[in-house]
Parts: structure tokens; sequence; C-alpha cells
């Protein structure tokens, strides 16, 4: 089934399909130490119908890039430069009357922790009914109806007696089904999920995936799809942008960039998944960490860490460019990287060095 | 329910009594309250006539036994200086004092809401620095002072409102207005850090990320959250009004029970004054119940179910609050208020 | 390309400024970076140093009666520097008076708050290491102290023992105590069950001792900080006991009682109660602000709000305003 689903973009892609177009999009952080920019010229664009996976380590600018396409950004951050069009309109330019009509119907958001998510205070009904009375003007029977609804389409047991409890009493992985209902609840054209499966046991987040999958089916949704988690992205996405100190390092569909990285950075971590590692072969790893925002070097960001870098590397940054069909990747030597041994060698020799 | 209720009881029995017990010796030894009572020049039958009438020549203990004996059958002696019954008389005060905390209370709580908001919408704004320099003024004037203040600007000088008494609404203005001060102040910061930290919170970006107005926001999401911290404080601070409303009763005339203890703890009399602190333990005793019962309509999580430790772990939480000083102008983005663990 | 040209300088700059920031500055350039703080430490010093050196300078002023020099009033130069905040209704100097005051009232203070958190913290640090039913015991004993009604015991202490400032400050002592014992009970509750606590214990420290070294080094600063705001509550609280007529007793004058005497002369002597009141909310005022200084200025995780510089504090306070 998901096979047939993943058919080359390219050919298909229309304009008419496409419902989020961020373009050049820049995100600065102000701190006590001076700003800081932790999303820099990110670019990529979302397909009714399709996933796209935003993949990158903790602290890459993912979720930031996310909540400014939400317009959730907090005080300190702000959008500096580039613009995210949803249906051709720049969510960046919309007043916040224009902004909280869209939100819900045509955009909706899966937080990543449903625990702090949830409203303590209110019933699960109360908070899943609540997108009808603002948007549809519903009374609350109705909207208790529809909370009841969207509880048995997401799979909650027993929705009649389960819509007046509180998010307390339910468990983790209820709790994100609700956050989902949530946000699906008026059936979005886009569908922004913020790593909704982190907070989750290992089975439930399978569940959780085949949800939303279901639910983007039966929608036709947009979904873009924040997460850490390679299987996740080889499992559910189409696309995917990889992301690496605020940039991105490299972007295309699934299966090109899988199976065959144009940068060195997104070649490092399919090596490092075990998949199929002999017993007694060192796991391999990316060496080092990735730079501390306000330290970005000049020049590539992935410089500190990369085999394959030399003088230019120091100087010029790279720009995307393509680099296979529909793929594009920020390196200066893409062509190596595909013969290179990228990671495991170095992981090796770092492990000797260790010893 | 009823556990909870026998828990609290037992709970507040053990200091009630000591405090009664305690007041009752010590009240013993301001003096004998004869000199005040007998002209100067009685003689020495009359001294003695005196003492056996108002039980003062047993030892202490058995005049303590006497007191208990009647409290348990509803008798709480009679006053020295009126002959009235002593629970008539600090039954009569009492509505005076309720009165006034209550009226206090609900002008301070309406206005610390909307201030404290306001404030907490935009941290380090006008409003914000405005309501953070009330509540360290409030903090440090004494209300004695106050209301001299303002009976000297009002009443004196533009003779707006009278000087003391009960009767019509201007009577009221100037110790509501001198009472009000300090609980604005302070739950004014309670509820400015309460808001700031509950609209830093994940389910305030839920909400937004619905499409919710910042009215709705603001006052369902935020404000219902808030609502908790602020009860327990507006709670305890009741409880210092109804106990310490001495000073503005003495200074405005106004008949109420703080006015009654302190002349009656002048007067030595001794029946009038421990009626006066058992119906004040009892009236703070309801409104902590009260307050729980609030509490938990406010929070579901400390509905019985979770227990009444818990629910006292809560309160007590957000009561650290309380001490809490006000903040000077340097820029507060959120304040790290302890969320209570939950699961269930 | 000339983007990528810029940034090794900005990066620079932004270093460098980082560096200097670096490194704890001194309590003293901190307290002189907030300049509320700063105003509150000038005006808290004064008031000591009129309480120490006042009297000694105006003492015999502040008893000279002069029944033809009467209710005088205030900021009118004619009269004198010593009668520029009036004369009372026996014609002593305003200003002569309020110095002396000034003397009383810090003497009340200022050992109530120190005696009351010597001994609150203490009992309240022992009881939150032990634990147990020493803890519940010691809480039990303050809240009793907590619900007594404190002016009885004022009255209790002013009819049985001599009105004397000194039992004007145990009283005010007693009834403060369990404000600190509450704060260092929760702190030392927290902290006898941190690893570096159950180190100590494992090595064979004795309870004492680890109080001592580890438990009373953490909660000072917090204790600290509410001493200096129990400074203005044990203030206001003698004043009211003064002004009652249950706490400094005449001849002796305290600001409180200078308010209390001035009331009868409201209509025709304002400044009597008005202006030693107003020497209440001033010192109040600054120890408020001092303690909520202190506040930032002891915790670690708030500190650096002390240090900006003054640009940068601007430009964050402008940006956090855009973004709303």
């Amino acid at each position: 089934m998901m096979t047939e689903m993943r058919e080359p973009t390219a050919d298909k892609a229309t304009a008419n399909d496409t419902v989020l177009e961020v373009t050049g999009l820049d995100v600065d952080i102000r701190t006590p130490r001076g700003t800081v920019r932790v999303v820099s010229q990110v670019s990529f664009t979302a397909r009714r119908g399709r996933t796209l996976a935003l993949l990158g380590e903790s602290g890459c600018g993912k979720s930031m890039t996310a909540k400014a396409i939400a317009g959730l950004l907090d005080p300190v951050a702000s959008v500096s430069a580039g613009r995210a069009e949803l249906n051709g309109v720049d969510l960046n330019q919309m007043t916040a009357k224009q902004r909280r009509a869209v939100a819900g119907p045509g955009l909706g958001i899966v937080f990543q922790d449903a625990l702090t998510a949830l409203n303590p205070v209110y019933t699960i009904g109360a908070q899943l009914g609540e997108s009808f009375r603002i948007h549809r003007g519903a009374n609350k029977k109705q909207a208790k109806a529809e909370a009841i609804d969207l509880m048995r389409r997401v799979g909650i047991p027993e929705p009649e007696t389960r819509v007046n409890s509180y998010p307390h009493q339910f468990s983790g992985g209820m709790r994100q089904r609700i956050l989902i209902a949530m946000a699906v609840a008026l059936s979005p054209q886009l569908l922004i999920a913020d790593e909704p499966t982190t907070a989750l046991d290992v089975t439930v987040q399978a569940q959780i995936m085949a949800l939303l999958h279901k639910l983007r089916t039966e929608d036709h949704m947009a979904v873009v799809l924040i997460t850490h988690d390679l299987a996740v992205v080889a499992e559910e996405a189409d696309e995917v942008c990889v992301m690496y100190a605020g940039n991105v390092v490299e972007q295309g569909p699934v299966d090109t960039v899988f199976s065959n990285p144009t940068h060195p950075y997104t070649k490092g971590l399919l090596d490092s998944v075990p998949s199929d590692a002999q017993r007694g072969e060192g796991l391999s790893s990316i060496p080092g960490s990735p730079p501390e925002l306000n330290k970005i070097p000049s020049g590539c960001v992935y410089q500190e860490r990369c085999p394959l870098v030399s003088a230019i590397c120091r100087e010029e940054r790279p720009v995307l460019r393509e680099t296979g069909v529909a793929q594009r990747a920020a390196c200066h030597f893409s062509e190596k990287v595909s013969s290179a041994k990228v990671s495991t060698e170095l992981a090796n020799s770092f492990e000797e060095e260790n010893r | 329910m009823l556990t909870y209720l026998r828990k609290r009881i037992i709970s507040s029995a053990v200091p009630l009594l000591v405090v009664v017990v305690g007041v009752f010796a010590l009240a013993r030894m301001t003096g004998n309250p004869a000199a005040l009572y007998l002209p100067l020049n009685a003689t020495e039958a009359m001294r003695e006539d005196f003492a056996i009438r108002n039980g003062l020549d047993q030892p202490i203990w058995v005049q303590m036994a006497q007191y208990f004996g009647g409290v348990l059958r509803f008798d709480f002696g009679t006053s020295m200086r009126t002959g009235e019954s002593a629970a008539d008389m600090a039954l009569r005060a009492f509505p005076a004092t309720l009165q006034l905390a209550g009226t206090t209370m609900l002008i301070a709580i309406v206005l610390a809401v909307i201030v404290g908001s306001a404030a907490a919408l935009n941290p380090n704004g006008i409003l914000d620095r405005f309501s953070s320099f009330v509540s360290m003024t409030a903090a440090s004037i004494p209300d004695f002072w106050l209301a001299i203040v303002g009976i000297w600007v009002f009443a004196i000088t533009l003779g707006w409102v009278p000087t003391s008494g009960v009767l019509g609404a201007a009577a009221w203005v100037l110790p509501v207005a001198t009472l009000v001060m300090r609980p604005f102040g302070t739950l004014v910061q309670v509820v400015r850090g309460a808001m700031v930290s509950s609209l830093s919170e994940p389910y305030i970006k839920l909400a937004r990320s619905k499409g919710a107005t910042q009215y709705r926001v603001v006052g369902a999401h935020a404000l219902r959250n808030a609502a908790a911290p602020g009860l327990t404080v507006a709670g305890d601070l009741t409880v210092g009004l109804v106990n310490g409303a001495v000073v503005v009763e003495t200074i405005f005339g106004w008949p109420g029970i703080g006015k009654l203890m302190i002349d009656s703890i002048l007067q030595r009399d001794f029946a009038v004054l421990q009626a006066c602190v058992l119906l004040t333990a009892i009236a703070i005793f309801v409104l902590n119940i009260l307050i729980d019962i609030g509490y938990a309509l406010l929070d579901p999580r400390v509905r019985p179910s979770a227990g009444a430790r818990g629910r006292r772990k809560a309160r007590n939480e957000h009561r650290g609050q309380n001490n809490t000083p006000a903040t000077t102008g340097t820029p507060t983005t959120s304040a790290p208020v302890p969320t209570a663990a939950i699961d269930a | 390309m000339t983007q990528i040209q810029e940034k090794p300088a900005t990066q620079k700059t932004v270093k460098a400024n980082a560096t200097q920031r670096l490194g704890r500055p001194s309590m003293f350039s901190m307290l002189l970076r907030d300049k509320f703080a700063t105003v509150a430490a000038v005006i808290l010093s004064f008031v000591i140093l009129l309480a120490v050196f006042g009297p000694v300078l105006m003492g015999e002023l502040a008893t000279k009666q002069n029944l033809m020099f009467m209710n005088k009033e205030p900021f009118d130069l004619s009269n004198g520097w010593a009668y520029i905040l009036g004369s009372d209704s026996l014609g002593r100097s305003m200003l002569a008076r309020m110095v002396v005051a000034t003397q009383t009232t810090l003497l009340v203070a200022v050992p109530a708050v120190l005696i009351a958190l010597l001994i609150g913290s203490l009992w309240g640090v022992w009881a939150g290491y032990h634990r147990g039913r020493r803890e519940s015991i010691s809480m039990r004993i303050a809240d009793i102290i907590m619900s007594f009604p404190s002016l009885l015991l004022a009255v209790v202490v002013l009819f049985v023992f001599s009105p004397s400032a000194a039992n004007i400050v145990l009283i005010l002592a007693i009834t403060r105590i369990p404000i600190y014992m509450r704060t260092a009970r929760a702190e030392s509750a927290e902290l006898q069950s941190r690893t570096f606590v159950d180190a100590a214990r494992t090595f064979g420290t004795k309870p004492n001792a680890i109080i001592a070294r580890h438990v009373i080094p953490v909660v000072t600063p917090t204790l600290l900080t509410l001493a200096t705001l129990e400074f203005c509550f044990v203030m206001l609280a003698e004043s009211s006991l003064s002004f009652l007529g249950i706490g400094i007793q005449p001849p002796d004058v305290s600001w409180g009682l200078m308010v209390a005497q001035g009331r009868q002369y409201l209509q025709t002597a304002w400044w009597l109660s008005i202006l030693p009141g107003l020497a209440i909310v001033v010192t109040a005022v600054a120890a408020n602000m001092l303690a909520a200084w202190m506040r930032i200025a002891t915790d670690p995780a708030q500190r650096w709000r002390l240090t900006l510089d003054k640009q940068t504090k601007k430009s964050l306070t402008t940006v956090i305003k855009d973004t709303k």
C-alpha cells in the first residue's frame, strides 16, 4: 500500500497539489548574548496527500521551522526573512484575525508532549469540541457529539463515557490520539506533526504512525512530519528534508535520498543505522556533535564533522544544488559522497583511538 | 468527603485547643479585672465578692475546667463589662467584620485578576511595572497610616466621606480602600506569576493552534489554570483580614470582631475575648474547607480520588508564592512554578 | 557570498562580548547595575547612619520644649533648619524627634529580625533535615504560634512585664519565627534527599556537621532575602503595636508612636502623623526593593539579568515587545 503511493514526485507534482510552500525561511532567536539564527534559508514544498519529513538531530531547527509556519514561535524568536505560503497566501503576512481563521481548518498541529499540551482543567470533550465551537459556531451539545465522533475516529474505546474524562485520566498513547484528533478535527489541508511519537513506547509509536497515515489518506491532507527517527521517515514519508544546524543540507524523495545520499551528513546518518550489522562489528556513528547555534562556523555548517572536508568548505558555504532527480544537496563534493565510506571507517578509527 | 472532614477536624483540633488554653492562661496574666470594674475605694469584701461572682477565686485549672464544661453546653460565659452573653456579643460583631472582609476581598480579587492578567500578557510593560509598584508599596504602607492619610485627605480636607461609622455607602469607602491595598498587592503578583507560567505552557499553543481568540486563550485556558494558586493565596489573605482588621476597625470605629477583641483585651473581659478567639478560629476552619472545595472544583487533578494528601500538597506548593516579594523592573520571561506531577 | 564575508566579523564581536560577561561579577557591581536597588541601598544606609549618629547630634533638641513655638508648619525656612519639618504640640522639633525615633524603630526591628532569623532558620533546617516526628512536631508548633493572636501576646507582655523595647523585640521575634521555620524546613527537607548530602552521610559525617557544612550554606541566601523582607514587616508590626498603644511607650518615641500621637491633631497639624508615616513607608519600600534585588542576585539561574549592560537589556526588551 505504501509503495503504491510513493511514486516519483517530480512528474506528478503540479501547482494544484501544493498546499504549503516555504521559501528562504530564516528564524532568529534573541538571547542575552546576541542574536542567533536557528533556521537559515529553509525551503520546501508540502503537497496534498503526501508526507514531507523534516529530519534532524535535536536542536537542528526542525521544530523551530514548524513553529514558525504555525505562527507559534516564542516571543524571543521571530521570522526574519522568507515566506511560508499556505495555498498561495503568506502566513507571515497575515493579520492575527486571518491567522485565527486559518488555524484549525487550514492548518492543524500535533504537539510533541501530550501531557503538557492538553489543558489539565478541562474535559477531553470540551477540548476536542472547542474547534467546532470556534470555527463552526457549534453549541455545547453539537460540539460534544463531534468530539465523540472524533474520539471514535482515532480509536479511543468507549468515547461516550470517556468524553467527560480529564487528560490525566488517560494513558500516554491515548492522550496522543486525542491530540491528533484535535489537529484533524476540522480536516485541515495541512497537518504538522511535531515529533508525535517521541514520548511514547515503541509499540504505541507504530499505532500512532498508522493512525496518522490513515487520517492522511482519508482527508487527503498534506503532512509535515518532524522527526529524528530514520525508520519513521523511511516508513511514512514521501519526501525528506535533512536538516543540520538550522540549514537544509539535503532534500528530495525519500527513496532517492536514502538509497543514494549526496550529502555526507545524510550518509553518516544512514550508516549509523545498525540494520545489517554483524555481531562483533562496531556500530558506526558520526564523530563529534553538532555545533552550538551561536558558534556555527562560516563556510559549510558540517565542516567540523565531515570526512570530506577541505579548504573550500571552510571558506565558502555550499548552496543547495541538484544532485539527482528532484534531489538537492548542499555540499561541495556531493559526487564523492556516494562512493566514499563516510562514517564507518572514521568511527572505527575513532574507536581504535579510544582503545 | 467524610474522611476528609474527619481528618481536617482532627488536625485542626489540637492547635485550636492549645490556642484556647493559651489565651485563657495568658488573658489571666494581664492582671485582675477587679481593678478595672470596682471603684478605687472598694472594700476587701467587695473584691472577694467580685472574685467569687466571676469564679476568679478558684485555681486557674478549675476555672479552665469550668469554662470548657460550659463550652460543651454552648455556654461561653458572660461579659464582665455588659453582663451580656459573650457568645451573643461575638456573634453580633462578627457579621460586620465578615462584610468588611468580604467586600474587600471581592474588590481585591476582581482587580487583581484583571490587572494581573493584563500584566502577564505584556511582561515588563507599563501595566506590569505599575502593578509591581503598587504591590511593593502596598506591602510597605502601614494600614493605620494609610487610614489616617485617607481621613485627612477625603474626610477632613475634602469632606467627601464620614470619618467613622457603618451608616451609608460612603462610610464603607475608606475602610475598604485601606484594607484592599495589601490583598490586591499580593494577589496581583500571584495572578501575574501564575498567568505568566500558565501562558508559557504548551496547552496555550494548542489553543492558539485551534484558532482561539486572545480573549478565549487568556480567559478560558490560562486563567482557569492560574485560578487555583490564586484561590489558595486569596484564602490565606481572607484569613488574615478576618484576623487582623483590628487597626482599621479601631480607627474607623467599625463594630467588628477585631475591635471587640482588642476592647475586651484592654478591659480584661475574659469571656468575650475567648469567645472571639473561638469564633474566629471556627470561621477560619470553615473558610479553609471552602477553599479546599473550591480548589477541587477548579483543578480536577486534586478531586477526592487524588486524596487529601495530594490536595494539601498542591495547595502548599502554591502557598509558597505568598512569600514571594514583588519584582522590580527586571525583565521576567517566565516564572518557574512547579507543576504538580500527575499521572493516573 | 557577501553574507559569508560578513559572518566572521559579527561572530567575533559576539564572542568577545560573551567572554567579557563570563565569570561572576561582584555583588557590588551587580547592585550598581540596578538603579532601583542602588537607591534602596543608599536610603537604607542613610537610615542606619541616622539611627547610629542622629540621637547624639540631635537628642537634646528632640526633648527641648518650647511652648511659644507650637505646631509650626513644616518646610518653612524662617523657623530655622531644626524646624524644617515643623514642630509638635509641645514645640519640639519634628526633625529631631524623627531622627531619635529612627534609632528606636531600628533597635526594635533589627534585633527582632535577627533573633527570629537565627532561631527560626536553625530550627527549621534541623526539622527539615531529620524529617519524621521532629519535623511534624516542629511544624505543629509553628502552626500554633501563627494562629495565636499576637495582639494578646503584646498586651500580656505589656501588663506582666515592663513595656520596654526589649520585650517588644521578644514578642515580634517569637511571632515571626514560624516564617523562617517554614521556609528553612522546606528547603532543607528538599536538600537532605540530594546526593551530596547522601554522600556526606555515607562518610559517617554527623548530622550537625552535615547541616552546618552542606545545608546551611545553600539555604542562607533565601533566608537572608526573606529577612530583608521581614524587616519591612516587623517595622510595620512595631508601628502598629505602638499605634494601638501596646508597643513603645512614651517618653520613648518610635515612628509608629508618633503617628498615633499626631492623630488627634490631624485637623490642625497634619504633619505630626503624616511625616513619621512617610518615613516608615520610604524605609519599608527600600527594604522591599533591596529584597527583590537580592532574590535575583542570589539566584544563579536569574543572576544574568543583573549582568546585562544597558544596551543588551534595551534591545532584549524591544525585541520582546516587537514580537507581541
